[in-house]
């Protein structure tokens, strides 16, 4: 039997967080009013000349250097010609050849050994504003009965990575975004949320037996916006290729439209997607030199990369809580933290984040403490304190003192006071009203304000009333 | 009495610094004589009912976007659009006091060379107006040359300021690429478009320059320029001026033309210039074939916008395409249609090598072979026109023709070079143009060579039927 092999190329756009649009002074608001960050350079107006957002351009050198990539002394815009109600000048401003970074590599480990991920560009366009279909089927301009377009989003800085075709399996190219989209969080360059639009992935695939070399026509994902659901996507994609091909047919060049809320695949008209774009350099934008100056600043931006960190803290832990940490950026309380490096993980991982407590605002050492004393602590009471953990001021303290009594040398002559005390109660439990026990836990607590570990009573009181 | 005929912008001001006229005296003179006789000539497309400033008033050629005013670019696609923001230059008039007349006719999207294109019918021109002013800034040559416009700002791709300059026995001056603000005029081809002045003396060229001249941040193609300087001297004493051979023996230069050239070097050399010559072989060989490839290819992304969605013309249909497709047929003339698929085919996939990535290679080769010129001279020499003023109708039926007419103008424009025309004689009672480039940023230059060459040559701006 055949062993197929996938083969997977992402294409991610990331909405990068500036205080103005890419080549006018707009505000971005995506979620204002429609069109009211509007102005005639985003609306095209005729006359208006794009004018770059330095910062925008500051942030994508910084992601280039995390990605390891080349970052170009001279880079150019191009103009992306289409005809779109979204597209207002009727070519979109982007980069082609010559884009600000270029050549990189991507580490992304894996339990079985590093995984090297071809960068093969990053680059800075603009996005394009937001078209509402209004009647007719399926959301496309098509069959419509008109459209509504918002321009808030028309012009916003919008920043494209394309890897190379280097990912293997659904898994790889999930594990390959969290890590890109963790870097990106770090960088403080974008939200990077797929939920809310400011991170978006389209995927190529193909599939070839193993051992081939050459690639196989591939189609295009569109629109792998959910976290949950990307491998899914991708798998049923490569499962549908393998059928293809084994059934001795042919995979054809196509584009599917993925629909996050179903995980279903709708295939795109293929007469969209022939398109001559025309590409040719900017004549309004003069080429974009990022100096010396600037690319050091971004680099000093770039901190450990998350994928090392991932590797530093798997020698301590296993790989897959390692990188559950890392990529819900909360490795770094983690390593703040002192005490037993797997009860730190667990309660960083799974108490901390079941609470919703950012990691940020944790102390790290008052969150020490409460590990350290969690055996003892009644589960309420540590329950309490890590709800708390993130309050600002948050002592471990008070909880502490309320280390449960597990003492059996003081439980035992108060447990034995109790029995004393409740003789017909003794009697009845004897008899075999083995519900009283409750009873009795309730009274040991009582007389203890509520400190005693009621795994140590229970075992106490059933000693002692079997006896 | 108010002689708008013989009156240069510098006197006008004079007068009204002097208070020997008022600001509204003076606009009433240019309104008369625009009631007088703008019937005939057609300068204006749009006149302004009360003036928005009170110095010397200003036309405005109808590409130049205008706050409130419409600004159609001579185009069907843009009538009634009123523009919500000023362009730059527009602004700077303004700041400076100067009182928009009007907008003047143009060919549409400054696209030809005679203002027959306009989609709201030809300009004459006031020498005789069974002939053409020239173009694409006809309008504003026409209008300063008949009286009706102190002084004018027209636009410059190919030749548009220089050639109607020479056809109307004006100055006109095409600035260096990146002296001034292309920020709010509709765009014809980016690398090329700048705005000048149109106007009646060198001097009063320097004057308007040094309004609109100097870095703008809403246009990132522009840059710092050398303070102007007024041009006093009269003589040309160690200026060395260089004839470029391959542009004075060009075919389908006029006897009449070559005449008053001659006789315009042999003032230079009277006025202590060093005459020598020089060679521009192959700028004069491939401009014109490279404009005609650039200048399309980016006119063709430029009118992109004009889509029917946002303002100007929207024809419906069906569809969106259709509506877009429609729109464009019935809104654009035959010279931007014949534009547009000219360049939409150089930048179309598998020609865009062969056509505008090899005329942008012959581009810099023009480049280097003005600078290699330079290296010799202080300033070049030609005819402006390789003709007089033709009639109307002569060449509308061949448009090679018709291009032929910027032969001598486009290498300079191709190289981001300063032009200036200045009025050298007259041949069969039509004015003769003398072009004088400089290197970038040289326009003093110009203007003192330009005004030395101008009071020897005392040439009298008013047409000869209107004296």
């Amino acid at each position: 039997m055949t062993e197929w092999e996938p083969v997977i190329g992402l294409e991610i756009h990331v909405h990068l967080k500036t205080r103005t649009k890419m080549f006018c002074a707009c505000e971005v608001a995506y979620l204002d009013p429609p069109n009211s960050h509007t102005c005639p350079v985003c609306l095209a107006h005729p006359g208006a000349l794009p004018v770059p957002n330095l910062l925008a351009i500051e942030q994508t050198v910084k992601l280039g250097l995390a990605l390891g990539c080349e970052i170009a002394t001279r880079a150019l815009f191009h103009r992306k010609n289409y005809f779109y109600p979204d597209n207002p000048k009727g070519y979109q401003i982007s980069q082609y050849d010559v884009p600000l970074c270029a050549r990189g590599v991507f580490v992304v480990p894996r339990p079985d050994g590093d995984h090297e991920v071809g960068i093969t560009r990053a680059h800075l366009e603009e996005d394009a504003a937001k078209n509402v279909h209004v009647g007719g089927a399926g959301g496309r301009i098509g069959g419509s009965a008109h459209t509504n377009v918002d321009f808030n989003r028309g012009g916003t800085p919008l920043l494209e990575i394309v890897t190379e075709p280097d990912l293997r399996s659904a898994d790889d190219a999930k594990r390959f975004l969290q890590l890109l989209r963790q870097t990106i969080v770090e960088l403080g360059i974008s939200d990077a949320e797929m939920e809310k639009g400011t991170l978006r992935a389209d995927a190529n695939v193909s599939v070839r037996e193993r051992g081939e070399t050459g690639y196989r026509t591939r189609t295009e994902l569109k629109n792998m916006n959910s976290f949950s659901f990307i491998a899914r996507g991708m798998e049923a994609e490569i499962e549908r290729q393998i059928r293809v091909w084994e059934s001795g047919g042919e995979v054809v060049q196509q584009t599917f439209d993925f629909d996050a809320a179903s995980g279903t695949l709708t295939p795109r008209r293929s007469k969209e997607e022939a398109e001559d774009y025309r590409y040719f350099p900017e004549p309004d934008l003069v080429p974009v030199e990022p100096g010396e100056e600037l690319v050091e600043h971004a680099r000093a931006a770039v901190r450990e990369l998350p994928g090392t960190r991932l590797r530093r803290l798997e020698a301590e832990l296993d790989f897959d809580l390692a990188e559950g940490l890392v990529t819900s950026g909360r490795d770094d309380l983690y390593e703040r933290t002192p005490g037993d490096r797997r009860a730190v993980a667990n309660v960083v991982m799974n108490e901390l984040a079941g609470a919703r407590i950012d990691p940020v605002a944790v102390d790290g050492d008052e969150l020490g403490k409460l590990v350290e004393a969690r055996a003892s602590l009644r589960r309420a009471v540590f329950a309490e304190a890590i709800a708390r953990s993130g309050d600002e001021g948050f002592s471990a303290e008070p909880y502490l003192a309320e280390v449960a009594v597990t003492d059996v040398s003081e439980l035992g002559p108060l447990i034995d006071t109790i029995l004393a005390a409740n003789p017909g109660q003794v009697a009845a439990f004897r008899g075999g009203k083995q519900g009283l026990l409750g009873f009795f836990v309730g009274q040991v607590m009582k007389e203890t304000g509520g400190r005693a570990d009621p795994r140590a009573v229970n075992e106490l009181l059933r000693e002692k009333l079997a006896g | 009495m108010i002689d708008t005929l013989r009156l240069t912008a510098e006197r006008a001001i004079g007068l009204l610094e002097r208070k020997e006229v008022s600001a509204r005296e003076l606009w009433d003179a240019y309104r008369a004589a625009i009631a007088e006789r703008d019937d005939e000539l057609h300068c204006y497309l749009t006149l302004v009912d009360e003036p928005n400033g009170e110095g010397v008033p200003i036309a405005l050629k109808d590409v130049i976007g205008t706050k409130g005013i419409e600004t159609t670019a001579g185009s069907k696609i843009l009538k009634g659009f009123v523009p919500v923001y000023d362009s730059t230059v527009a602004q700077r008039c303004k700041d400076a006091g100067l009182a928009t007349l009007g907008k003047t006719n143009t060919d549409e999207f400054a696209m030809g060379s005679s203002t027959e294109n306009s989609a709201f019918g030809p300009s004459r021109n006031p020498w005789d107006p069974s002939r053409v002013p020239g173009g694409s800034g006809g309008g504003s040559a026409a209008a300063v040359a008949g009286g009706l416009a102190p002084w004018a700002l027209g636009s410059d791709t190919g030749g548009s300021i220089k050639q109607p300059a020479a056809l109307c026995g004006i100055v006109g001056l095409r600035p260096t690429y990146g002296a001034v603000s292309r920020y709010g005029i509709v765009a014809f081809a980016s690398s090329l478009d700048q705005v000048g002045p149109t106007t009646k003396t060198v001097r009063d060229c320097a004057l308007l320059y040094r309004i609109i001249a100097g870095r703008d941040p809403n246009d990132s193609t522009t840059a710092d320029v050398p303070e102007v300087e007024l041009p006093e001297r009269e003589d040309l004493k160690g200026v060395r001026v260089g004839v470029p051979r391959q542009m004075v023996e060009a075919e389908g230069i006029e006897p009449g033309v070559r005449d008053a050239f001659e006789h315009t070097l042999e003032l230079a050399r009277e006025l202590g210039a060093e005459v020598g010559d020089c060679e521009l072989p192959l700028s004069v060989e491939y401009g014109l074939p490279c404009y005609y490839l650039v200048a399309p290819a980016e006119a063709s992304s430029n009118l992109s916008r004009y889509d029917g969605v946002r303002y100007g013309l929207r024809v419906p249909d069906a569809g969106y395409h259709e509506m877009v497709m429609r729109t464009r047929d019935e809104g654009f003339g035959d010279e931007p249609k014949r534009r547009i698929m000219l360049g939409t085919y150089a930048l179309s996939a598998g020609y865009y090598e062969a056509y505008y990535g090899q005329a942008q290679k012959v581009r810099t080769v023009i480049r280097q072979e003005h600078g290699d010129a330079f290296e010799r001279f202080d300033v070049l020499v030609s005819p402006t026109s390789p003709t007089v003023a033709f009639e109307l109708g002569a060449k509308t039926q061949d448009p090679l023709a018709m291009y032929a007419n910027d032969l001598l103008t486009i290498p300079s424009c191709m190289a981001g070079l300063p032009g200036l025309n200045v009025p050298c004689g007259l041949s069969d009672g039509l004015p003769v143009g003398l072009q004088l480039i400089g290197p970038q940023f040289a326009e003093n230059a110009l203007f003192a060579a330009g005004h030395a060459l101008e009071k020897a040559i005392g040439f009298d701006y008013v047409p000869e039927r209107l004296r």
